[in-house]
Parts: C-alpha cells; sequence; structure tokens
C-alpha cells in the first residue's frame, strides 16, 4: 500500500507543539534570570512533597474504589432521573474551586448539614478540615470522572457477553469474576493515575481545608515561595519537582488511560439477567442515592445561597463577569488553534508519546509560568497590560492535555478511514481538515472547547499576579467581595461564576453534538 | 460609572490623557476593589492634582522585587511594617518628606520612608450570640476547652497571619512553641488569606477568627450588627501599621510628594475608617466618625520594629510551622 | 414442541409478530431480509428480549419468563461467543457448570467435546490464538456439553469463507444429532438452509411466517420471499 501523500500536514502541529514547549522553557528561562542561589529544599518543602503525594495516592484511591459500585450500579439499573444523574456527573469537574468549596462547606462543614443531622441523632460530629478535607473534597471533584470512565467501560462489554452469561447461567459473582473483574483490571489503573496526576497539582482545596502547615501542596509551597519569601530558587526547584512527579505520572497515566470518548451513548444501558435479587437491587440503589446525594447536596447549596446573595450583588460583579466571559472565549479559541493541529500530528504520528507534550501543561505550575513570563515581559512592556494576554495562554495551556485526550481518538480513526479515499479524491490540507476532520469530530471539539471554556471562567489563575483593577474577572472579583466583609454577595457572584461555567459549557457541548452523524 | 466608561476611555486614553501627568500607584488587590478606599482617594486626589492617578494591584513586595529599577510605580500603598525591610532593601524608595510628628499612633513613629497611614491590632474576634464567655485574656485562650474552633492565617501568605506569629512571640518568646501546641486542637483550619478565614468565621464554621480589633466597626456602621466582638486581652495586642513610600526614581516627583502630604490630609484621612475598615493614622480621635472613638481597643500596644521583626520572623514562623506540623 | 403463542415483540417502533409450532428435534432456518427481525425472533426465543405479548411453550412449559439458562436452550451469537481472557477449555466447562473449578470427570467431559469438534491439542489456548473456524468449532463444543434440546444459532458462522461455513454446519448437525437437539439457525444464505434444514421460518414484514419444508419453499416461493431471493 503505498501512501506517499498524507493529508494531514505535520508542520502545523510540529509548531503548535513547539510553541507550547517555548512557552514552558521561556518562563524557567526567566526565572533563571533572576535566581541567585538555590537551596536546598528544606523540611517544610520535603513536608509538602509528601503530603502532596499522599493526598494524591489518597484521593486517588478513593475515588477509584467508590466508583466501581456506583458505576456498576448504574450501569445496570434503570430508574427515573438516570439520564440526568448521568449528565450531573460532568459538572464537579467543570466546577469552578472556589464555587465548589462554598457547597462543600455548607454540607461537610462544622455547622453543616450532616453535621447538624449527626449532632441531632447524638453523634459525634465529623470534621472536613486536614487530610480528610482535602481527600474529601478531591473525592467530589474526581468521583464523577472515575464513575464516568467505568461506566463507559461497562458500556463498552458486548452484549453477547452479558447474554452467554445468562445462557450459561452465571450468578453475579460469576459475572463479576468473568466480565466486570477484567473490565475494572483495564480501566481502574488508567482513571487512578489520571486522578492522581489532578490532585498532585491541587492548589485552591488545600488552602482552605488543610487545616494547618502540614497539609501543604507543592503548588501551595511554590506559591509561598513566590509571595513571602520571595525566593525564586526554590520556587523554581520545587516547580521542577512538581514537574517531574506529575510529569511521571501523568505519562505514566496517558498510557494507562482508556482513551475517553464522550458524547452520546452514555444514557444507553444494557439488560442484565444476573444480579436480578433484591439484595443486589437494594445495594445499588443505596449506591446510586449516595452518589447522587454527594453531587447534588452541595449544589443545592450553592444554588440557595447564591440565590440569597443575588439582590446584594454590585454592578461590577456583572462587567467582572463579562470580562470572564471573552476571557474564556478566546482561551477557547487559543486552545483550538493549539489543539487541533497537535491533535492531528499525534493522530497520524507513529510514536504517539508526542501527546506527553501536552501534558506539560497540567504538571506545570501556572503560577511559575506567570512569573517567568512577567518577568521576561517587564523590561519591554508593562506587564499589566498583558495580563489578560498571559491569563488566556495559561488557560489554553491547562486545558490542552484535556483537549488532546478527547480529540485525539477521533482524528486518528477519521484519518485513518477516510485517508485513502480522500487520497484518491485529492483532499489533503486544509481540505481535508475543512471537509472531513472538523465535521466528523464536532462533538469531541464542542466538549473539548465546553471544558475549556468552563475550566478558564472558573480559574482565579495568574490575573491575580499582576491584575489590573479595572479589568478583573469574576473569581477574582468574587474573591475581592470576601475581603470586603461581603459574604453574601460573594455568594450570589458564586452562583453566577456557577451559571456562567455550566452555562458555557452546556452551549459548546450542545452545538458538538447538535446534528453530529453518528 | 467609570468601568461603564472604561472601554471608550481605553480608546481615547493616548489622546485624551496625552498631556495629563500620570502618577502610578501600586496597592494591594482589596485596597483598589470598588469597596475599598481606593476609588474615593483616587477621586479626592485627581481634584486636586490635576492628573490621572492609576492604581496598578498584585502583590507589592514580589512586584517590585521582579521589577527594580525599571518599575513603573511611583508610590506604593499598602506595605506593612513587617515587610518594610525587605521593601527597604531594594533601595528604591526615597523620604517620604512628611512630618512624623502630625501622626496619632499609639506607638512613636521615626521612619523617613515609609509613612503610615492606617492602623489597626490583630485580634480574636468571635460572635457573642453564639460565644456567651468569650477569653479575656491569651492565656485564657489557651485554657479554652479544644471544641472551641478558631481560623487563623498561615504567616507565609498573609500579613495577618505574620502579625498573630509576632503577638505571640511577642507575649510568649522563648515559650512560644508551648503556646502553638496548646492552640493547635483549636485551630479548625490555617487559611492562606484573611478573607477566607474570615467568611468561614461569618459562615458559622469557626467560633473566633484572627482579624482586627476594628472588624467589628463593619458589622456595627455598615450592616447594623452588633454581635460581632474582638476579644481585647490584658497581654497586648499586636500593632499593624500601613505605610505609603516615594520611589525614588519617580518621573513625577512633584506629584509623588503631593500624594504623600494628601495621604496626611484631613480628606484622606477621614475616608479611612469607613472604607478601609481600620484606624487613621494622623487625625485625632474627636474626628474619627461618629461611633469610632467608642470601638474597644487595647490599652497595651506591642510592636517590634523593623530589625526587631527581621530578626524574629524567620524562627517564629518555623516555630509555628515545626508545632502545627506534628 | 416449541410453540410460539401468538408472541408479539416491540421495539421502539418496530413491531414482530409470530405464531407457530416447531416440532422437537427439527432442524430449523430463519431466512429473511436483513433488518427483518431475524435476529430479534431467536433473541426472544432464547429470553434476551421480552415479550410484549403472547406465551412460549417448550414441551408443554410456559417459559415466557423464565431466565436464558432456564430455557433448555443453548445459543451461539454471531460474535463474541468466547470469554477472551479464558483458555478454549475454561470457556467450554462453562458450559457444564458456570464456575471455574471442575471436577476430573467433567474436565474429561470437555476434552471429549473438543476432541469431538477437532480441537484436541487446543484446550490450553486463549480464543485469539485459534482462527474463526477454530473459534466457532469451540463453540460447539461448548453446544455439546450443556447438551440442551435446542441449540439456537444467530449466524455464528457469517464471517468464514464458504467451503468452511459448510464443515461447520455439517458439524452442526452432527452435534445436533448426538444430542437430539433441535437446530433453529438464522441465515441470511438459501444455501446454508438447503444445506442442513428441514424446513424454514420466513420473516418479512413483521410477521414471523411459521415453519414450511425447505425444499418446497425454495423451489417454489411466495412473493415476498421471491423478492428477496432474487
Amino acid at each position: 500500500m503505498a501512501r506517499n501523500a498524507k493529508p494531514i500536514s505535520r508542520i502545523a502541529g510540529i509548531a503548535a507543539a513547539t510553541f507550547v514547549v517555548v512557552a514552558v522553557l521561556l518562563a524557567f528561562v526567566g526565572i533563571g534570570l533572576r535566581v541567585n542561589t538555590v537551596s536546598g529544599l528544606g523540611p517544610a518543602e520535603w513536608q509538602a512533597i509528601q503530603f502532596t503525594i499522599a493526598q494524591s495516592t489518597l484521593s486517588a484511591l478513593l475515588s477509584c474504589v467508590l466508583a466501581v459500585p456506583v458505576a456498576r450500579a448504574l450501569a445496570r439499573r434503570k430508574f427515573w432521573g438516570r439520564t440526568f444523574l448521568i449528565t450531573l456527573l460532568g459538572a464537579p469537574f467543570i466546577l469552578p474551586v472556589i464555587v465548589a468549596m462554598l457547597g462543600l462547606l455548607a454540607i461537610f462543614g462544622r455547622s453543616g448539614v450532616l453535621n447538624d443531622m449527626l449532632e441531632m441523632i447524638g453523634i459525634a460530629k465529623v470534621s472536613i478540615y486536614g487530610l480528610q478535607g482535602v481527600v474529601l473534597a478531591h473525592v467530589f471533584f474526581n468521583l464523577p470522572l472515575a464513575i464516568r470512565l467505568l461506566v463507559q467501560g461497562w458500556q463498552g462489554v458486548p452484549a453477547e457477553r452479558f447474554r452467554l452469561s445468562a445462557q450459561l447461567g452465571m450468578g453475579p459473582r460469576m459475572v463479576f469474576r468473568l466480565i466486570e473483574l477484567p473490565l475494572l483490571m483495564r480501566i481502574l489503573p488508567g482513571a487512578f493515575a489520571l486522578i492522581f496526576v489532578i490532585c498532585l497539582t491541587s492548589f485552591a482545596v488545600a488552602l482552605t481545608l488543610g487545616g494547618g502547615p502540614r497539609a501543604t501542596t507543592i503548588e501551595l509551597a511554590i506559591y509561598q515561595a513566590f509571595r513571602f519569601d520571595f525566593n525564586l530558587g526554590r520556587a523554581a526547584l520545587l516547580s521542577l519537582v512538581q514537574l517531574f512527579v506529575a510529569g511521571g505520572a501523568a505519562v505514566l497515566a496517558f498510557w494507562l488511560v482508556p482513551a475517553v470518548t464522550f458524547g452520546g451513548g452514555m444514557d444507553r444501558m444494557q439488560k442484565r439477567w444476573d444480579a436480578q435479587g433484591n439484595g443486589t437491587r437494594a445495594l445499588d440503589g443505596v449506591c446510586i442515592a449516595f452518589a447522587a446525594s454527594f453531587l447534588i447536596l452541595p449544589l443545592l447549596a450553592i444554588l440557595t445561597s447564591g440565590l440569597r446573595g443575588l439582590v446584594e450583588v454590585p454592578l461590577i460583579v456583572w462587567t467582572s463577569a463579562w470580562t470572564s466571559l471573552w476571557v474564556a472565549l478566546v482561551s477557547v479559541l487559543v486552545l483550538l488553534v493549539v489543539a487541533l493541529p497537535m491533535a492531528g500530528w499525534i493522530a497520524t504520528s507513529r510514536r504517539a508519546s508526542v501527546e506527553a507534550i501536552g501534558l506539560l501543561g497540567l504538571s506545570v505550575s501556572p503560577l511559575m509560568i506567570g512569573t517567568g513570563w512577567f518577568i521576561l515581559i517587564h523590561p519591554y512592556a508593562s506587564p499589566t497590560d498583558w495580563a489578560l494576554v498571559v491569563t488566556i495562554s495559561v488557560n489554553a495551556m491547562m486545558a490542552l492535555p484535556f483537549a488532546l485526550r478527547i480529540l485525539v481518538p477521533s482524528i486518528r480513526q477519521t484519518a485513518q478511514t477516510y485517508d485513502r479515499l480522500s487520497g484518491a479524491l485529492g483532499i489533503s490540507g486544509i481540505a481535508f481538515w475543512r471537509c472531513v476532520l472538523l465535521p466528523r469530530s464536532r462533538p469531541q471539539i464542542g466538549f473539548a472547547a465546553g471544558l475549556t471554556a468552563a475550566l478558564s471562567v472558573g480559574d482565579l489563575g495568574v490575573i491575580a499576579l499582576f491584575g489590573d483593577p479595572d479589568r478583573s474577572t469574576l473569581p477574582l472579583q468574587m474573591h475581592r467581595l470576601m475581603g470586603s466583609y461581603r459574604t453574601d454577595a460573594a455568594a450570589g457572584a458564586a452562583l453566577i461564576l456557577l451559571a456562567l461555567a455550566f452555562g458555557l459549557f452546556g452551549i459548546m457541548d450542545y452545538w458538538g453534538r447538535r446534528n453530529a452523524i453518528a | 460609572m467609570k468601568y461603564l466608561t472604561f472601554a471608550a476611555g481605553v480608546l481615547t486614553a493616548t489622546s485624551a490623557f496625552a498631556e495629563t501627568p500620570i502618577l502610578t500607584v501600586y496597592a494591594g488587590d482589596y485596597f483598589t476593589s470598588e469597596w475599598g478606599p481606593g476609588p474615593i482617594i483616587e477621586k479626592g486626589f485627581e481634584e486636586i492634582c490635576e492628573c490621572d492617578l492609576q492604581f496598578s494591584t498584585g502583590d507589592l513586595v514580589p512586584r517590585l522585587l521582579l521589577e527594580g529599577a525599571r518599575t513603573k510605580a511611583d508610590v506604593v500603598i499598602g506595605l506593612t511594617s513587617d515587610v518594610t525591610a525587605k521593601a527597604r532593601a531594594t533601595e528604591l524608595f526615597a523620604p517620604h518628606g512628611q512630618d512624623n510628628s502630625a501622626l496619632t499612633l499609639p506607638i512613636e513613629w521615626t521612619d523617613n520612608s515609609f509613612l503610615p497611614f492606617n492602623y489597626g491590632h490583630t485580634a480574636f474576634i468571635y460572635n457573642e450570640t453564639t460565644m456567651a464567655t468569650p477569653p479575656d485574656s491569651f492565656d485564657a485562650l489557651l485554657a479554652m476547652p479544644d471544641d472551641v474552633k478558631i481560623v487563623i492565617q498561615d504567616p507565609r501568605t498573609s500579613l495577618s497571619g505574620l502579625a498573630l506569629v509576632l503577638w505571640v512571640e511577642a507575649i510568649y518568646g522563648d515559650k512560644s512553641a508551648d503556646v502553638w501546641a496548646q492552640l493547635a486542637p483549636k485551630i479548625l483550619t490555617v487559611t492562606k488569606d484573611w478573607s477566607s478565614s474570615y467568611g468561614l468565621f461569618t459562615d458559622g464554621e469557626a467560633d473566633m477568627v484572627l482579624s482586627y480589633t476594628t472588624s467589628p466597626a463593619y458589622h456595627m456602621f455598615a450592616e447594623d450588627d452588633f454581635t460581632k466582638k474582638a476579644a481585647i486581652f490584658p497581654e497586648g495586642h499586636y500593632f499593624m501599621v500601613e505605610t505609603a513610600a516615594k520611589i525614588a526614581g519617580t518621573d513625577v516627583p512633584e506629584l509623588a510628594d503631593a500624594f504623600m502630604s494628601y495621604v496626611m490630609s484631613e480628606a484622606f484621612q477621614t475616608v479611612i475608617p469607613t472604607a478601609n475598615w481600620s484606624l487613621p493614622s494622623a487625625l485625632p480621635t474627636d474626628q474619627w466618625p461618629e461611633g469610632w472613638a467608642q470601638l474597644p481597643l487595647p490599652e497595651k500596644v506591642l510592636f517590634y520594629s523593623e530589625e526587631e521583626s527581621t530578626a524574629v520572623q524567620e524562627k517564629a514562623i518555623e516555630t509555628w510551622r515545626a508545632t502545627l506540623s506534628q | 414442541m416449541l410453540s410460539l403463542n401468538k408472541i408479539e415483540i416491540t421495539q421502539g417502533s418496530f413491531n414482530l409478530g409470530a405464531h407457530f409450532d416447531v416440532a422437537t428435534g427439527q432442524k430449523v432456518a430463519v431466512i429473511g431480509p436483513s433488518g427483518a427481525g431475524k435476529s430479534t425472533l431467536v433473541g426472544a426465543i432464547c429470553g434476551f428480549i421480552d415479550l410484549r405479548a403472547g406465551q412460549l411453550i417448550l414441551a408443554g412449559r410456559d417459559i415466557t419468563n423464565v431466565q436464558p439458562d432456564g430455557r433448555d436452550m443453548a445459543m451461539l451469537f454471531q460474535d463474541n461467543n468466547l470469554f477472551p481472557h479464558l483458555t478454549i477449555a475454561q470457556n467450554v466447562g462453562l458450559g457444564i457448570r458456570p464456575a471455574m473449578r471442575l471436577t476430573s470427570d467433567e474436565a474429561a467431559q470437555v476434552h471429549k467435546a473438543l476432541q469431538r469438534v477437532g480441537l484436541t491439542n487446543f484446550g490450553s489456548r486463549k480464543p485469539s490464538e485459534l482462527s474463526g473456524g477454530q473459534q466457532s468449532r469451540a463453540a460447539l463444543a461448548r453446544a455439546l456439553v450443556q447438551s440442551k434440546s435446542w441449540m439456537i444459532l444467530d449466524e455464528p458462522f457469517a464471517a468464514l469463507g464458504p467451503a468452511l461455513r459448510a464443515e461447520m454446519l455439517d458439524l452442526v448437525a452432527e452435534v445436533a444429532a448426538e444430542t437430539k437437539a433441535g437446530v433453529m439457525m438464522v441465515t441470511h444464505a438459501p444455501e446454508d438452509a438447503q444445506r442442513i434444514s428441514d424446513s424454514v421460518i420466513f420473516v418479512a414484514d413483521g410477521v414471523a411466517h411459521g415453519p414450511q419444508a425447505t425444499a418446497g419453499l425454495l423451489d417454489n416461493p411466495p412473493p415476498a420471499l421471491k423478492a428477496y431471493l432474487g
């Protein structure tokens, strides 16, 4: 089979990847220019590294273990609201962290709903602060992700396999051993690694729920090194540690993670003949009820306190919402300009390992990139004028690994399926993108765009580092409200932020799926 | 209003302001927010200076260190006395040129570079409806049962958190580690910044929060809520002062000087209480807004000078970290 | 005898009705245009698809609501007939007992079945190491040990070449003869029907027509079948 002309040019993809690598390298160069002395890591830093790894491991482990019974229940039960619940599973992942914290505190906090209930029945209060709080919050964000990956795996099991087991009269135990266990072994390692990486770079959660200096994450230690000690050497060193630990785990995750396919099909369910007993039914019911309340209650709390505070929200918050909106839209644009050519390159490259470049964005500290660029920009221009440009670029880079994970499989499949037909018709380059790749991958593009928009709307990000008082984003404004004693108005702003994140995601995802050809 | 016209302003900025000199003031993020003193001060100063005052926000000391001599700042406002040593080391600052004897601080101030514009004291705030018997001394605070929860701030990221560490150091000195060990079970959580802590307190998560003696004033005068109180301790309270300073390399030295004297003016000083929710640095008590003179304030004030603060900071923070990490 | 007593199946907007009997031990082919509902019909008979109305009676027993494994039927699907991570012997063993451990007697039974389908030395291999034809043989070996009164085949050999397919059909006939089982086989190839079936069920336009003798029907087809055969 002679394939002398590839329909996708590699040049654009290589250029985009180079852009990402250069952006990260430049940040390190910027910081390197100002490092005078590099002191080693002290006990505080080692403690931060240990804590970070411990909490990430626990969070990932717990998310995965809890996801198994819930995903199994969702995959084999039909009930009212099932489609809604599965859609809702996507919510925590795109929920801005500062908003989610309000909801989690309202439910699990010291004066939250849970403790009020425990007090009523005379059980000792539980504390959300400390390691358990950090893990709880991370499980809240990532359990749904694990559930989604698993439900997807369950749906990938050929229907004949369940029919065969039914015909052979296998009970739930045998079905678990023969069908479900191999499935879990295939999906869980990847899900674990992915969640581990996400938790590793977590910053905001440990800020409030950590409980004290023993719960310092690496990212928080970087922040302290920059902000308080202004020890650029240590900040750079910590950034490198984070890059290696997170990058290592991310590369591992990349090899293990099942391709994430999204869009339709999640609400399809398979008929099952095992697990018809009342015991398993009850168990599944409990699992579903548990997962649903764990997800829905904090969201409801945000909604109720937000609605109360909405009347107190000053006009400036709406102005900031507008800024956040267009920052998100431009971030999406930048992301697509970088991610699409990169995905095209990766999808047609023999060595898929180039996708690892995309993971840089997940492993590198945004604060470090911001500071590095600040140092580089400052001699030539006012960094304040560049605040939004930097914010937009960092947002796009943070979303890049997710976008690639979503785009690459679809583009790879499309390219493989149609490359000979397109070759025969002489469709290549831009035309191949326009006529074949983009329309075929529309659901994935919509999903990736929605994810990027939601993530960048919710990110407090580097803008706080060199902000301009006249152009602030919504999370920053929410932060200012809290800093001026206006907690109620901040709750109102949180609700607007939530609506903006979900709205943007919903619209873009809908755009992608509308008229999508299966 | 200015936010609405901002977009239009950007387009015409270069032509309209071409002849208007610009005074660039670096300030903390809270300072310039719509609810901080920034907008009022900007308006007040622009009325008398025939200039354009532009705030630029961010973390002050890291930013000055990053920018060095190339800084665009003409004036910096919001440096507390616990970080002025670091700021001073940049050698970017010029004498403030104001008369320190006009200050009405509870301590003596002799610094010629950093000019105080407000002050307050660290204090634990409680809600008297939920806390019937608040501690009446720092010792009593330490003796509280462990189910009374307090939230504090991280001294490595927050100036109020740093002030607490110095407060403990000032009262207890070598016994600080024991003090932290006694406080540890009562500490609900340590937040990055003051606002997260205070949010937890107003949400009812904590019984007490590390804040300022002037915090109850906000609730009293802005919300008509008289239930929030500062616990006043006879051991004394750590004094926190925020300063303004002039950058030596400014290209508008006259404007910078004018701003420094504006800081000392009655117009500026009367804005501070209700906009910054802190005490003015150069305003006799009888000129404070109504009700402010009645605020319970500590009789004894603890304060480390810049040199003392620099000398004890690192050790005090490490004691805090090491004890709370166990 | 297997009786389909006025059964009706509804899946979305698709409807299929059937009302006929099939005698025990018969070999019946199910043919019809694609999408007519051949697989749906056998799926319903085996208990994988619920009936909207009607009853299924097997040897005087109402099996309408009986679980698939209690229906005295062994089904071979189009694909995925073997668990990919189990050995061939384990896969066949599941037909005797749905557990992973077998007694030595049972193991011997599995060995004999594998011998019977010509896979004597393949017991320890994984399905992926076998050719398509060999995988079909393994599935047949399992049907052999299951020893049910009906073998239901949903085009399991569709992917095989003509010669191999004919070979497999002959093997099916032999296995069925040994276990005295009836065979119901979905196919889209009339020559398959001619090769082993006594009679033909023709499915078209929402109706599954009762079995008619293969030779007569294919030689002299009614209009709908004639259109399908071309």
